[in-house]
């Protein structure tokens, strides 16, 4: 038996319609239906504040506000702070990583990436499902 | 007159065209360097006279450096090759986009006939799905590779403005640079970001570190 919510809304961050859509439907194939969209890190630090989600996917580098930054002001909000954060990036070098990481970011994929691997980083973020 | 002497009035004199001119052309070093030698005539050493036909052939030098250059018309690649190349970038990027898009349409219309297959057909053709799905993630890739060689093609245009610059008017037929060499503001205009010095983009396969490193880092 799961113990997620497959209801849980998911707020995906992405600059590239096609990710946003790409994410979205693999989110959908895993059974994650209420999810919202961003394409930048101001559009979704507001839609965080706006309403309560229960897990943030998001790209690093877009403009004005990058994924990295978004994080930032996330783990900076007393009421955002726990909220679970998923990096799917092509910054790949280790530099990247260790800075996600420092920032407080929960897990990190590298693009391109496959279904198995989201599902993966899902569980280990949010438990099995 | 001493060499050191006439070192510091040709560089005082230089000094002085630069203010007024802003650069200065091979042809003023040469009259610079003949109007010292001019008022010094009489006392000119053997240095002196080798310092003179050295700098008259680094005049020279750069005349004709500056003559070829000329006619590689280096204006025509800012004002014309490198727009055109950016162009033809930002266009497949756009095309590989539509595209990209179609093919979810197709696949998400193929998805929602699942439900009418037989469980075991329909689990075959999800499958499918997932694999074009993931597959269309080139899209996003290549985009953000295409975005990093247009940047890099900015980066020349400003070098040859600068080029352009150093030589004077007579090579350059418009405009001033169009982009400072470091960025302090991001292409929308906003301040440059604090991860600026992070965002390297998709890495060459020799240069990326893989899923499993990465999940390495956070064990």
């Amino acid at each position: 038996m799961s113990s997620v919510d497959m209801s849980m809304p998911i707020l995906i961050v992405d600059d590239y319609k096609t990710m946003l859509r790409i994410i979205r439907n693999l989110l959908k194939q895993l059974g994650f239906n209420n999810v919202d969209e961003a394409t930048d890190g101001s559009a979704a630090l507001q839609k965080l504040r706006d309403k309560e989600y229960s897990l943030v996917i998001s790209d690093w580098n877009m403009e004005p506000m990058s994924g990295m930054q978004l994080l930032t002001e996330v783990r900076a909000d007393t009421k955002l702070k726990n909220l679970p954060f998923i990096m799917i990036t092509a910054e790949s070098k280790t530099e990247n990583v260790i800075a996600a990481k420092q920032a407080g970011v929960s897990n990190y994929i590298v693009k391109p990436f496959n279904a198995a691997t989201l599902k993966t980083k899902l569980a280990a973020v949010l438990g099995n499902f | 007159m001493a060499v050191a002497a006439v070192k510091d009035r040709i560089a005082a004199q230089l000094e002085e065209l630069q203010k007024v001119k802003g650069s200065i052309d091979p042809e003023n070093l040469v009259g610079v360097v003949e109007a010292v030698i001019d008022s010094i005539e009489g006392d000119m050493t053997a240095v002196g006279l080798k310092v003179y036909a050295d700098i008259e052939a680094l005049a020279r030098y750069i005349n004709t450096a500056r003559a070829e250059i000329a006619d590689l018309r280096p204006d025509d690649i800012n004002s014309t090759h490198l727009p055109a190349a950016t162009d033809e970038l930002t266009a497949i990027v756009g095309a590989t986009e539509q595209a990209t898009h179609t093919i979810f349409e197709a696949v998400e219309g193929i998805e929602a006939l699942t439900a009418q297959m037989d469980p075991e057909v329909a689990s075959q053709v999800s499958a499918a799905i997932t694999s074009v799905f993931e597959a269309c993630g080139f899209q996003d890739i290549t985009g953000q590779r295409i975005t990093k060689v247009v940047t890099a093609l900015q980066k020349i245009e400003s070098k040859v403005d600068a080029l352009l610059n150093a030589f004077g008017d007579d090579l350059k037929r418009d405009g001033a640079p169009r982009s400072p060499e470091k960025r302090t503001t991001t292409p929308s205009g906003a301040p440059a970001r604090p991860d600026e010095h992070l965002l390297n983009g998709p890495q060459l396969p020799e240069n990326a570190i893989s899923q499993d490193d990465i999940d390495a880092l956070f064990k």
